[in-house]
């Protein structure tokens, strides 16, 4: 049996991410439940939907959300569990993973049912792997399953009752003051800059008024979602001069996010971390960069333009704006 | 209200960040034991902001639990020994991104249910909230859930500690926000992200210091039996090399037209 185990958004539904989870769970075959976890839940047409709902699990929070998933999973006793690769799923799982014996793999790119395909090494090498240890839960990234579509003939949802216990209030989030500061997963385009835009240029002076500019100037055009590499961002840190509305919520690679855009353009990067590690599930990838001989560009990137980004970027954003 | 706590921080060894790495059979990475080695970046930074918690609440004591091979564990303590003040509590093991978590977590678990003295009621649990090496972030919530710790965090770029113990924590969420959380106090588990402190500089003072303590605590280091349940049947870099086109000495209008017909390409 197969528990797809999900948490709802708030009045019931499921997220894009969680439905795709729910088609891969589907294409599976062989019996399969749904178990739900939120301030309210929808049943799933054609599934038998268990749920555990109230205000307390509406809120994203260790505590009750493993506290639901493990009477969940003890009221369905499943050999396998699939739920989506979400913030509130990597935190909850693996401890209700430990509390049921179970085996657990996350960041899951391709599951069969037998076999699990993940990274390694911050996107270096892929693994596949089989388990012999039942239950095991498998947490599967977006897009690799097309998105399960629900039919209008909903049943009832059976209710699992769990009495909330906690030590902890969710009292509310802290958004970046612009949608243009971190990375959006729902952008068509990752725009990430390197710390060459702090470097002196041509003319022997830094132009962190003109970077700063053209890069804000790029966003608004494009609506495309700001990343950056490692080393612009630490250079904040140690108190350098480096553009403001930079933080580590932008970076991509080893200790940064691995963003999965479409587009992706570099611009003034050097290394290996945003050209491979941060890179490695964008889907059109460009960069400009003054060496065209740089090792990670190339076979990386489909295109590079061997050129100034200040200059690019300049006409860019006029053609953009015209 | 004056808390003195014991900050237990779990981190493990990864081959410095600059390496290129290869897969070998087994699975491992060719060559292993001769990378260059660092402590993982997010456990580093965990490890950072345990210290700096810990210089604030005076009476407050920084342990660092890890599991590596011991030669490997000596090398990347030489470095990290002097950048913070901590007691070192040693496993001898393998610091494989291949190795599972579970078995990883019963270790780690076990090592801190060792140290001597250590009270829930003043424990907070530290750790990077994902490897660098198997990147699942699966780890700290088993050994917690061993410790019996329920109030766990992930994602963790903020805490606060209240005049009345309380921890206000901020977690990264979905959609690049944090989420704002008040835990009534210890034992907690905060699993770091990058924090904002940046790396401390290297104090000679405090590796002599640390150096004391680390040299036994590695020599009495207990070899770590780890189970094994996945059964690998391949692990690959990637194969697909792209074919970029390198435009050079081209106008800068023409790349910008190019650029810009492409980023408005459905």
């Amino acid at each position: 049996m197969i528990l797809f185990l999900s948490t709802t958004e708030p009045g019931g539904g499921l997220s894009k991410i969680a439905l795709e989870a729910l088609g891969l769970a589907k294409s599976l075959g062989g019996e399969l439940v749904a178990g739900l976890i939120g301030d309210a839940a929808i049943a799933i047409p054609g599934i038998r939907t268990l749920a555990v709902t109230g205000e307390a699990f509406g809120q994203s929070r260790y505590s009750t959300d493993a506290a639901a998933a493990e009477a969940l999973v003890k009221a369905v006793n499943p050999q396998i569990v699939i739920a989506p690769q979400t913030m509130r799923t990597a935190r909850a799982l693996p401890g209700v993973a430990q509390r049921v014996g179970a085996a657990i793999d996350t960041h899951v790119t391709t599951f069969d049912g037998q076999r699990a395909s993940r990274w390694y090494y911050k996107q270096r090498m892929e693994g596949t792997l089989t388990r012999d240890a039942r239950p095991w839960f498998v947490l599967v990234e977006s897009g690799i399953a097309p998105a399960f579509e629900p039919g209008a003939d909903a049943g009832a949802v059976e209710q699992v009752s769990v009495t909330p216990a906690t030590r902890t209030a969710v009292i509310g989030f802290q958004s970046p003051q612009s949608e243009q500061q971190t990375i959006r997963p729902d952008a068509k385009m990752l725009f990430v800059t390197g710390a060459g835009w702090t470097k002196k240029q041509k003319d022997g002076n830094t132009h962190m008024n003109d970077a700063a500019r053209l890069i804000l100037g790029f966003l608004e055009q494009s609506r495309a979602s700001l990343g950056s590499s490692k080393s612009l961002v630490d250079m904040g840190g140690e108190g350098q001069s480096v553009l403001p509305f930079l933080s580590h919520l932008n970076q991509v690679g080893q200790t940064g996010a691995t963003p999965r855009h479409p587009k992706g353009l570099a611009t003034c990067c050097h290394g290996e971390e945003p050209h491979v590690v941060g890179w490695r599930f964008i889907k059109e990838r460009r960069a400009i960069n003054l060496d065209a001989n740089c090792g990670w560009a190339r076979g990386k990137a489909d295109v590079v333009y061997v050129a100034d980004a200040f200059a690019v970027m300049e006409v860019v954003n006029k053609m953009l704006g015209g | 209200m004056s808390i003195a706590y014991q900050i237990v921080v779990c981190g493990g060894i990864v081959p410095d960040p600059l390496q290129t790495l290869e897969p070998v059979a087994g699975p491992a990475l060719k060559n292993e034991m001769l990378l260059p080695a660092v402590l993982d970046p997010w456990a580093a930074h965990s490890l950072y902001e345990a210290a700096n918690l810990a210089r604030k609440l005076p009476g407050s004591k920084v342990y660092l639990v890890t599991m590596a091979p011991k030669a490997k564990l000596q090398q990347v303590m030489m470095t990290v020994g002097q950048k913070v003040p901590l007691e070192l509590v040693a496993i001898d093991g393998p610091a494989s991104g291949f190795v599972e978590s579970a078995a990883v977590a019963e270790a780690l678990a076990t090592a801190i249910q060792s140290i001597a003295g250590l009270e829930p009621a003043r424990m907070l649990l530290f750790g990077g909230w994902e490897s660098a090496s198997r990147g699942a972030g699966t780890t700290m919530q088993m050994v917690a859930e061993r410790l019996g710790i329920t109030e766990q965090f992930q994602g963790v770029d903020e805490l606060l500690v209240g005049e009345d113990g309380s921890l206000r924590i901020l977690e990264r969420v979905e959609g690049g926000r944090h989420q704002i959380s008040v835990c009534d106090g210890a034992p907690a588990l905060l699993g770091w992200a990058t924090g904002n402190l940046g790396e401390p500089a290297n104090n000679p003072q405090t590796g002599m210091m640390n150096m004391r303590a680390m040299m036994p605590a590695l020599q009495k280091a207990k070899p770590a039996v780890l189970a094994a349940d996945a059964k690998f049947e391949s692990v690959e870099l990637p194969k697909q090399l792209r074919e970029t086109r390198i435009v050079k000495d081209a106008p800068v209008e023409q790349i910008a037209q190019e650029i810009v017909e492409w980023v408005r390409a459905e």
